[in-house]
């Protein structure tokens, strides 16, 4: 069956596209060294521009205090986006995000009782069974992504309610609130949590076989598949990855609210979450994983956000700016794999 | 026959066409006219440049260079469907129509004919099509999908609807790959019926036999130049393929056409593989290959025979309903590429630019794609283990890239393709199934790959090769399995290894219904 | 001349003639959700006495009209091989703008909606068509933009306006014919017209073309640029058109609705029969579909002891079944003889 990747264009199409030839008068392989340096490179360079604003022009921005509360704010997207790119990788999707945050949440409250480390465990099995779910779905009855984890979007966020009766409940346990608003070293731990999970996807996308041969697996499917690769113990491995991570985020973002909310959190995380993938340069036609990308393009988000908000600048602006900075970063992409054959 | 030589009016005239993409000249200074009534051939060996020159003359590519001269006045076409709407129509050796659609409207796709309020009146479609269709003698149900009737069936529609489309050009893509011998006369019939429409016809093709049979003129090309152009008539066939190969006539007649040394093992030996009653409903019907150590097996048959798929079923990429692999005496588990491989069985695929690069990675990363469980502890891979296979293996098969990290999407045909055999030798393989080596590259990559195929032979590799090019399976196997439908109709071996004796195992298994 | 015959009972084995099988499973694929839907209706209208009563009925269908109409335009992008996701904001955008206009007159109220709508549309078709971008990203972008621009003139969100109740544009949201509200019946011409289009038009055989294989329909000399523009633009223009008649038949430009609307949507023409992949599809199986997933949640508010959120859960556990059914019968259905 003919799969289509997000970005719209068939397994075939994308292979043939991107080995094949542009017809432009400029050598296609300059062309694309520059694009593919605008590309890389485009994120830091925007993070550093806003940076440098922000210090001269932004009152109160270049405290301590303040560049903690980014971080803070951003750790749980940025931890759901790890699993995502993990996911993009493949040429998939995982729109359950939101909702696999919302089990962990809900389920949290229900099993401080036995203890921390109990009630984050299970969470975390939550968020593996999610990914199972998923995974299965995908690898091995053969459903698009996006068709399989909307199915668990839209039911995981039902049975998040369900769980929790639909209430919001406070936190009251004080390990769990120390993890929220607690600091090792004057760094929070979420953020530390945030970090060591960035470094460990990135060790594992670069120097793992399972690294490798993910990127290998969304690269191209079928020429993955006649080199022997084991195609869907991979997709499974990855759907269980994004699970576990959107769990983790769940847990923290709980922990950081102080009050575990079924209904909320999560919600519109898995567009966060896509945005800062693809804006950090890990296009969606899989073959490229950009973990450190994918942390700036979170980084970059939260700025401008924050930019605008410390501007007075409203909710709408700041929607719009983000949707034409997806444009850009889309269309920077699409330099290499766009053009014909 | 043949049209009347005298001057026919030039309809499309390419002038010094050129054309290059990243590191390769694809065209350069090419010049072609076709002429009225006039069935010309376009001859030359792959990465000869005759693709791009379709490409160019169909508006898919724009020549870096030169001119197009349609009916008189230049020309200039930006997309497929100016060039298509101006009325040149092609037919690609891959059926390009749709294949969920009925056949009436994939003859019809675009120019539908329509009845009250503008509605497509599909009673008039279909009455068209079938009418179509009879007029060339194909006797088609087309209200059924595409899809559902044979590869040879479904080229003989896209030839009906280039031809139905009013064009003053028609270009043919190796047209006859798929047909049967009967289909094939019924395919030169209706380009009668275009030459006698003063249409102007491009046949490409590398049959010489057809060519001779149905063409006035000939271009040759060569590693994308113009090396002759002339009357068919004119050109013994000898010189011709000599032409193709840029070789020197009498070398042609002493050493063949391909680099395969042509000598025949005559091993009695224990085979390295067996494959037996391979079957797979649509696909295979009960199909036997045996190859011995050191042996080259041919698969010989027209497209749809079922060739590929029978390489695959091997590999362990096609599940099978039934039949049984044994691989140095052991059976092997079928339907697993992985099981396959680490028995030594590897695939090299016959779309390497869907099924077997990785464009975005590197040289290096696509060397080791296969091995990187034997080349890692502990689920890390080992950098040192890496370096080692891909500077052997680089050097070994001479693959020519700026360095190891150079994406592979951006090397040469060629290049691409040693990569993947690279890949393939890694996992230090017993069988070696090669699927179509040689297509699409240039022919000094191609000379390569053929001698690596004979050394690797001669080292004790048991060798299935594939083949569309006759010279390459005649001159490089020691016996062929002639397969027509996904079964076998006969076995050549020895003396018989020879172009006429295949073009007879082909016609006659088109014969016999 | 020798003819060439192909005996539709021949059983050559490369060939891949469509088995008896085969050919259930195609039906299957694409009528399936209507059987699916008579069924559940007949064993919810047997287990519940209100499900089957007139009131009832009115409200399952004026609820599902809404979403029915943004289905339509989905149906169409995702044959033509695409996807948009910005309809439910676009679809908030059009309540908006539709009670925002009616101050100056029931005409504005329902123009405005579909110029801004379309316009939207439109754009997306572009940045598809000839910026040659993704179309999972591009409406992605515009899902944020619309939203966006919506925030934008309703004072961040907090200002909905009231639509004037004797406004023709509020009647007709509002307004019934034969016991069925109004937008029920534009939504069944909208559906009729949907169904010749694709059926027996050249541009619907073309969305068809183009969504089997992009590249073959080109080099056949299709407008395929056009064609993924205009697919664009209609499903912005009926998003933008459902959210106009929703915010007539509430009487009022809400902010917050449409979140999510388009994953409903999806689902409902994937639930329909329609493939994700495009090339294949039906506009009256997105009607089941919108229909089926409506009537489900219909189903468990009549449960009454199961609580709401029961809703989501089955809905999306039935997507999951169906989507996998469809799976299994597309590989029996599109496993055509190639080579």
């Amino acid at each position: 069956m003919k799969e289509r990747s997000p970005s719209g264009l068939t397994s075939a199409e994308a292979a043939r596209g991107r080995s094949g030839r542009r017809e432009d008068g400029e050598s296609a392989t300059e062309r694309s060294e520059r694009s593919t340096l605008l590309r890389d490179n485009g994120v830091y360079a925007a993070i550093v521009v806003l940076l440098v604003y922000n210090f001269g022009f932004t009152e109160n921005f270049a405290t301590l205090a303040n560049l903690n509360t980014q971080l803070v704010q951003v750790a749980p997207v940025l931890i759901v986006a790890l699993g995502m790119a993990l996911v993009i990788g493949t040429e998939g999707v995982d729109l359950s995000v939101g909702s696999v945050m919302a089990i962990a949440a809900a389920i949290l409250p229900l099993y401080l009782g036995y203890g921390l480390v109990p009630a984050i465990g299970l969470a975390l099995v939550a968020g593996l069974l999610c990914g199972a779910v998923n995974g299965t779905l995908v690898a091995v009855v053969g459903i698009q992504p996006i068709v399989a984890t909307l199915a668990l979007l839209v039911g995981g966020r039902g049975l998040a309610l369900v769980l929790a009766d639909g209430q919001l409940k406070d936190i009251r346990n004080q390990e769990l609130l120390d993890l929220g608003a607690g600091k090792a070293l004057g760094i929070p731990y979420v953020v530390l949590i945030a970090a060591v999970l960035a470094v460990l996807v990135f060790l594992l996308v670069r120097y793992t076989t399972f690294g490798r041969q993910l990127v290998a697996v969304g690269g191209n499917r079928s020429a993955s598949a006649l080199a022997g690769l084991p195609v869907r113990r991979v997709l499974m491995t990855t759907y269980l990855l994004s699970g576990v991570l959107a769990a983790i985020a769940g847990v923290v973002a709980t922990a950081r609210l102080t009050a575990s909310d079924p209904s909320a959190i999560g919600n519109l995380f898995e567009l966060s979450a896509i945005t800062a993938v693809v804006v950090g340069g890990t296009p969606l036609s899989g073959g490229r994983v950009r973990i450190l990308g994918t942390v700036a393009g979170a980084l970059l988000m939260q700025l401008i956000t924050a930019t605008l908000i410390k501007h007075n600048l409203p909710d709408s602006t700041a929607q719009i700016v983000q949707a034409a900075i997806i444009v850009l970063a889309v269309y920077l992409q699409r330099s290499r794999s766009g053009g014909g054959s | 026959m043949k049209a009347n030589p005298a001057a026919n009016a030039a309809v499309l005239t390419a002038t010094a066409i050129g054309k290059r993409f990243p590191g390769v000249v694809a065209l350069s200074d090419v010049d072609l006219t076709l002429a009225a009534g006039e069935v010309h051939a376009l001859v030359g060996e792959n990465g000869a440049g005759k693709s791009t020159l379709i490409k160019v003359l169909t508006g898919v590519y724009t020549p870096d260079s030169g001119t197009l001269t349609y009916r008189d006045s230049v020309v200039s076409f930006a997309r497929p469907s100016d060039a298509q709407q101006a009325g040149i129509s092609t037919v690609y050796q891959e059926v390009n129509l749709v294949p969920l659609q009925s056949v009436a409207s994939n003859l019809f796709l675009g120019r539908e004919p329509r009845g009250r309020f503008g509605l497509i009146d599909f009673r008039a479609m279909n009455t068209a099509a079938r009418e179509l269709l009879d007029s060339y003698g194909l006797r088609v149900d087309v209200t059924r999908p595409l899809r559902t009737l044979g590869m040879g069936v479904q080229q003989m529609v896209a030839v009906a609807r280039a031809a139905a489309t009013s064009a003053r050009v028609v270009i043919l893509d190796e047209p006859t790959s798929s047909l049967e011998p009967r289909e094939v006369d019924t395919l030169f019939g209706i380009i009668e019926r275009l030459r006698a429409d003063r249409v102007a016809v491009l046949y490409v093709s590398h049959r010489l036999d057809e060519l001779y049979r149905i063409c006035d003129r000939v271009t040759v090309l060569r590693d994308g130049r113009l090396v002759h152009s002339g009357p068919m008539a004119d050109l013994p066939r000898l010189r011709l393929v000599a032409m193709m190969l840029g070789r020197d006539l009498e070398e042609v007649r002493r050493e063949g056409a391909t680099k395969f040394d042509g000598e025949r093992t005559a091993e009695d030996t224990e085979p390295v593989l067996v494959a037996t009653g391979l079957t797979s409903k649509h696909r295979l019907d009960g199909v036997d290959v045996t190859v011995r150590p050191g042996e080259i097996v041919g698969l010989g048959g027209l497209l749809g025979a079922g060739r590929s798929e029978t390489a695959m079923a091997i590999a362990g990429a096609l599940p099978l309903d039934s039949g049984a692999v044994t691989v140095g005496g052991k059976r092997l588990r079928t339907g697993s590429v992985a099981v396959a491989m680490r028995a030594g069985v590897v695939l090299l695929p016959e779309d390497r630019k869907a099924d077997g690069i990785l464009p975005d990675l590197s040289v290096r990363e696509n060397i080791v794609l296969a091995a990187l469980p034997r080349l890692s502890r502990a689920g890390v891979v080992s950098r040192r283990r890496q370096d080692a296979i891909v500077a052997t293996f680089m050097k070994r098969l001479r693959i020519k890239a700026s360095s190891q990290y150079q994406r592979v999407g951006d090397l040469s045909g060629g290049n691409q393709q040693k990569v993947l055999l690279a890949r393939l030798l890694c996992m230090q393989p017993k069988v070696l199934l090669l699927d179509e080596p040689t297509r699409g590259i240039d022919v000094g990559a191609k000379a390569e790959v053929q001698s690596l195929v004979d050394e690797l032979a001669a080292e004790g590799l048991g060798v299935v090769l594939i083949s569309s090019e006759f010279d390459e399976v005649v001159e490089g196997a020691d016996s062929i399995v002639v397969l027509r439908e996904g079964r076998v109709v006969t076995e050549l071996h020895g003396a018989d290894v020879n172009e006429a004796a295949l073009l007879d195992a082909l016609a006659e298994a088109g014969e016999r219904e | 001349m020798t003819a060439v015959a192909t005996q539709p009972e021949e059983q050559s084995v490369a060939s891949g003639r469509l088995t008896g099988r085969e050919r259930l499973a195609a039906l299957a694929q694409r009528r399936g959700s209507i059987v699916v839907l008579a069924l559940v209706v007949l064993i919810a209208s047997f287990s519940f006495d209100s499900f089957f009563t007139v009131g009832n009925a009115q409200n399952v269908a004026i609820q599902s009209s809404f979403l029915a109409i943004v289905a339509l335009g989905m149906t169409f992008v995702i044959i033509s091989g695409g996807i948009d996701l910005s309809v439910g904001s676009v679809y908030a955008l059009g309540g908006v703008l539709a009670a925002y206009g009616i101050q100056w007159g029931s005409l504005v109220g329902l123009l405005l909606p579909l110029v801004v709508c379309g316009a939207i549309g439109l754009l997306n078709g572009m940045l598809v068509a000839y910026g040659r971008l993704a179309p999972f990203i591009v409406t992605l972008a515009t899902l944020l933009g619309a939203r966006g621009l919506l925030l934008a003139i309703t004072d961040e969100g907090s200002t909905t306006r009231l639509m004037a109740r004797d406004d023709w544009l509020t009647r007709l949201g509002q307004g019934t014919f034969l016991g069925l509200g109004l937008p029920v019946w534009i939504t069944l011409v909208l559906f009729a017209i949907g169904v010749l289009v694709l059926q027996r038009t050249r541009f619907g055989h073309a969305t068809l073309a183009i969504g089997g294989s992009r590249e073959a329909a080109t080099l056949m000399g299709l407008p395929a640029a056009r064609n993924t523009m205009i697919v664009y633009l209609t499903s912005g223009l009926l998003a933008g058109l459902a959210g106009a008649l929703a915010a007539a038949y509430s009487a009022s430009g809400v902010t917050i609705v449409g979140e999510g609307l388009e994953l409903d949507a999806i689902a409902a023409v994937v639930i329909g029969g329609t493939l994700l992949t495009g090339g294949a599809g039906t506009v009256g199986g997105t009607l089941a579909g919108v229909l089926l997933l409506r009537v489900i949640q219909n189903v468990i508010n009549q449960i009454g002891t199961l609580s709401s959120y029961y809703q989501s859960v089955v809905s999306g556990a039935f997507l999951a079944v169906v989507v996998a059914v469809q799976a299994y019968l597309s590989r029996a259905y599109l496993r055509g003889g190639r080579r």
